[in-house]
């Protein structure tokens, strides 16, 4: 695996640890003495910690380590976690988060704010940390964290030397290979800055085996720069294969340097003299760093220190695992790591090969039609039979494929508990978050999209649906307010709900507002359900006192604008005084769905096979009578004709049949020609010129290269019923 | 690469005329040593030394290591500014032992990453 990609997995899995960082804390706020939890919450801090230590991450690794301290004391029963703790411990994991960004950011350094403002929060989880553990060191200005990390973890176990150490043997070939290992020394000049060089021939034997093309070169250098480690590493790039590199990051710990003394092939002692002498090491850190080498009870760090030891390490030199303390804490992260993968079996795939995968899935889907047909053309049972076969194994790869980018909506759900959190502290209201349906699922890249619209109403219903506790109790109401988030499928799409119990939409002002801004006429006439729509329109808003958070109204344009570039439908419900409900419906996915082919003349149709309810052949007396509507199982379903509709040229059939669809709980029939039965379908979008064609969602190519259109369910059921309420108005 | 002789004051003096580097190299080894066996006191004046690279630096060590130890003195003597580059980066000025001037002051040079040149074909 090489860097960049291990960084990029490390950036993942960390964001993952920090989100479920986030559960834990606030599980914690309502089980604070909860085992499980307090230790999962530790490892999820103590994996960040080692990986970020795997890739050198210092402000990461110092950081994280003050904060594991905390936990590691919560977790022992030394304090427990009160709303104060949780707090801090919530920011702490945002600055882990940013500290993590920087690392996404190619490993940029963190910024001076950012260094500060962790440095801010050790301070106040200074105050929570043991007083023994304390330093007694004044903090020197600068990075308090790394001061900090440093007094906590033993103090002697990190050199001082602010320099990166670079130990290199070159292979014996180097010089016949065309290289000059001068070449890497004025290079890294540019890097940075050569504090030290020591020359080693040791390696060059007597003058008569002496082959002046051979290279018996060895260096050992201090290198101070600001350059990342991946950028000094491959300045050795071509000759890492035969010669012994080992690069130790500045503050490199002890045992690492001990380590290497021990590796290299010359004597111990001259080295280590050469280390103190180079300034890599100071007299009293070698001569600890040997004696817990001689005597590993003698180390001032016991249980989890192992662990901390293996620090950079791993990539500094995958020849120094075999070492028994090394290893011991490889199996310990490995143990962490296995556990951690028990509860969450994932595996991470980039996004855009997934939607490669998707794009060919969809080819297939068209190809194989295309092949169906020419094969029901051909009259041969055989060819056919194996055509049904293929057709249906498509389908099931269609399936699979469109599954796989099927996430949970808890994805975005769970980013409410937070929110709802902060905010009820911050308006002073105490608000219950109730999430249901969390599990359901919809397609990855709608997910993605709907999280700001939720995020949105969520907030609304906190600051403007929810009254204040005084108000509430006046009213009748428990104090403590509910907002409700819940999820579920229905017919082909999913439906999202966010809804609070608190005072509702005030039609009148509502209509006031609107009557005001010369949205609607003086004598129109409006539905309850229109009135509130209007909320819907920019800059709406009847908020009295609009706060920083969310005025009820402003941006709820653009909840609507996103859900319907989703082609989804928003709407609103309310009783007044009881509270509202936000209803979302957005289609499970935007790339392929099972659709259901109609033709009306020549043209041929496609609705969502999930809208379909029945099909029924039309009455020939009332397809003469032109009625709009029909009696169909004792109701009145309104009937929709599409050939009227879309105007298609030819006369209708001996027998038309009617398509119910069903949206939203309300019903319509399609009238068309002939049904043509079910069709994988795969979605494509109409260009900008159809923007405006209404009734229309999309188009798809059919098996013989002909193009249907994909007709827009919701809005066709909504045309039909108009036109019925007008038809028995007048 | 051409190596004169000449004798002073009791010293055998050679000058190094010409580039030592991986492809003099093994000449340079045998000379030095064919005259290190012939003399008590060597001095090499590096004046005319053009290009020096580690394979032509290597020998000079082994030069003064092989005169160090059979209790012999090796003098070298205006360096180049190749070769003071080269021993200054090395950082060996001090075990040659030989009054150089170093300059402190390393310049900022452009470089790019190490990769290999032309090979030496053997």
């Amino acid at each position: 695996m090489n860097l960049e990609q291990a960084r990029q997995t490390f950036v993942i899995e960390a964001h993952d640890l920090l989100k479920r960082m986030e559960e834990y804390l606030l599980a914690l706020e309502t089980a604070p003495d909860d085992k499980d939890t307090l230790d999962a919450l530790f490892r999820s801090v103590h994996t960040i910690k080692g990986s970020a230590g795997i890739f050198d991450f210092e402000p990461i690794v110092a950081f994280a380590h003050v904060v594991e301290g905390v936990l590691g004391d919560i977790r022992n029963g030394k304090m427990s976690v009160d709303y104060d703790l949780a707090a801090l411990l919530l920011s702490c994991g945002d600055h882990i988060g940013a500290l993590v960004d920087c690392v996404a950011d190619r490993g940029a350094d963190p910024s001076v704010e950012l260094l500060t403002q962790g440095g801010a929060l050790l301070d106040q989880l200074q105050t929570y940390i043991n007083p023994v553990q304390k330093s007694s060191e004044p903090k020197v200005g600068g990075l308090p964290a790394r001061h900090l990390a440093k007094t906590f973890t033993g103090g002697a176990r990190k050199v001082t030397s602010d320099n990166w150490h670079i130990s290199l043997r070159f292979g014996p070939n180097v010089l016949r290979d065309g290289m000059d290992p001068l070449s890497f020394l004025r290079y890294l000049e540019t890097l940075g800055e050569i504090i030290s060089v020591t020359t080693l021939f040791d390696s060059m034997p007597d003058a008569a085996k002496m082959d002046p093309e051979s290279c018996y070169l060895g260096l050992e250098m201090d290198f101070k720069s600001d350059a990342a480690k991946e950028t000094i590493a491959n300045v050795f790039e071509f000759v890492r294969t035969d010669s012994k590199i080992r690069i130790l990051p500045p503050h490199s710990l002890i045992s690492e340097y001990i380590d290497l003394i021990g590796t290299l092939p010359e004597d111990g002692s001259r080295l280590g003299e050469l280390l103190v002498n180079s300034g890599a090491l100071t007299p009293e850190e070698l001569a600890e760093g040997l004696r817990i080498q001689q005597d590993p009870s003698a180390a001032p760090y016991q249980e989890e220190s192992p662990r901390h030891a293996l620090i950079g390490q791993i990539l500094v030199e995958e020849g120094m695992l075999q070492r028994e303390i090394v290893d011991g804490a490889v199996d310990k992260q490995k143990q962490n790591r296995q556990k951690n993968l028990r509860e969450h079996k994932f595996v991470h795939v980039q996004a855009d090969k997934l939607d490669t995968l998707i794009n060919l899935v969809g080819e297939l889907v068209i190809a194989s039609a295309g092949a169906s047909l020419l094969a029901q053309r051909a009259g041969d049972a055989t060819l056919r039979e194996a055509m049904a076969t293929v057709s249906q194994m498509v389908g099931e790869i269609r399936g699979g494929a469109l599954q796989l980018r099927m996430v949970p909506i808890d994805e975005v759900f769970s980013r409410f508990r937070r929110v709802a959190r902060d905010l009820s502290h911050e308006l002073n209201k105490e608000i219950d978050l109730v999430i249901d349906g969390a599990e359901t699922e919809l397609d990855k890249t709608v997910i993605e999209r709907i999280g700001d619209p939720l995020t949105h109403l969520v907030r609304n219903a906190m600051d403007h649906g929810i009254e204040p506790a005084d108000r509430r109790k006046a009213a009748g109401k428990p104090e403590k307010g509910t907002v409700r988030l819940n999820a579920f499928h229905d017919s082909g799409s999913i439906v999202i709900e966010v809804s609070d119990d608190g005072a509702g939409l005030d039609r009148g002002k509502i209509l006031e507002k609107a009557l005001e801004r010369g949205l609607v006429a003086p004598d129109q006439i409006l539905s309850d359900q229109e009135i509130y729509n209007l909320i819907f329109e920019p800059g709406f808003s009847t908020a009295e006192n609009v706060t920083s958070l969310s005025g009820r109204g402003v941006g709820m344009d653009v909840v609507r604008r996103n859900v319907e570039a989703l082609r989804g439908t928003a709407e609103i419900e309310s009783r007044e005084g009881r509270g509202m409900t936000v209803r979302i419906r957005l289609p499970l996915t935007l790339a392929m769905i099972d659709g259901f082919l109609m033709s009306i003349g020549g043209a041929s149709y496609v609705v969502p096979l999930d809208t379909v309810v029945e099909c029924v052949e039309l009455d020939g007396k009332i397809a003469a009578s032109g009625r709009d509507y029909v009696n169909l199982h004792g109701e009145v379903l309104p009937l929709l004709r599409l050939r009227e509709q879309f105007r298609e040229q030819g006369q209708a059939g001996r027998r038309e049949n009617v398509v119910v669809v069903r949206y939203a709980g309300r019903k319509a029939g399609l009238v068309v020609d002939k049904l043509l039965g079910e069709f994988q379908t795969v979605i494509r979008p109409l260009g900008k010129v159809f923007g405006n064609l209404k009734g229309i969602s999309g188009s798809t190519i059919l098996g013989g290269g002909e193009v249907a259109l994909i007709l827009d369910v919701p809005m066709l059921i909504q045309k039909a019923v108009n036109a019925e309420t007008q038809t028995a108005a007048g | 690469m051409q190596i004169q002789v000449e004798t002073h004051n009791g010293y055998r003096r050679l000058l190094i005329d010409g580039d030592i580097n991986i492809y003099t190299a093994s000449e340079l080894k045998r000379q030095l040593l064919d005259h290190l066996v012939g003399t008590d006191k060597l001095e090499i004046s590096l004046a005319q030394v053009g290009e020096i690279d580690t394979a032509g630096f290597q020998v000079l060590y082994l030069t003064k290591r092989e005169a160090v130890k059979s209790g012999k003195t090796l003098h070298l003597t205006s360096h180049s500014p190749m070769v003071l580059k080269i021993m200054d980066l090395y950082n060996l000025a001090a075990y040659f032992g030989d009054p150089v001037v170093i300059s402190r002051t390393r310049k900022k040079v452009r470089a790019s990453r190490p990769k290999p040149k032309t090979k030496k074909t053997t």
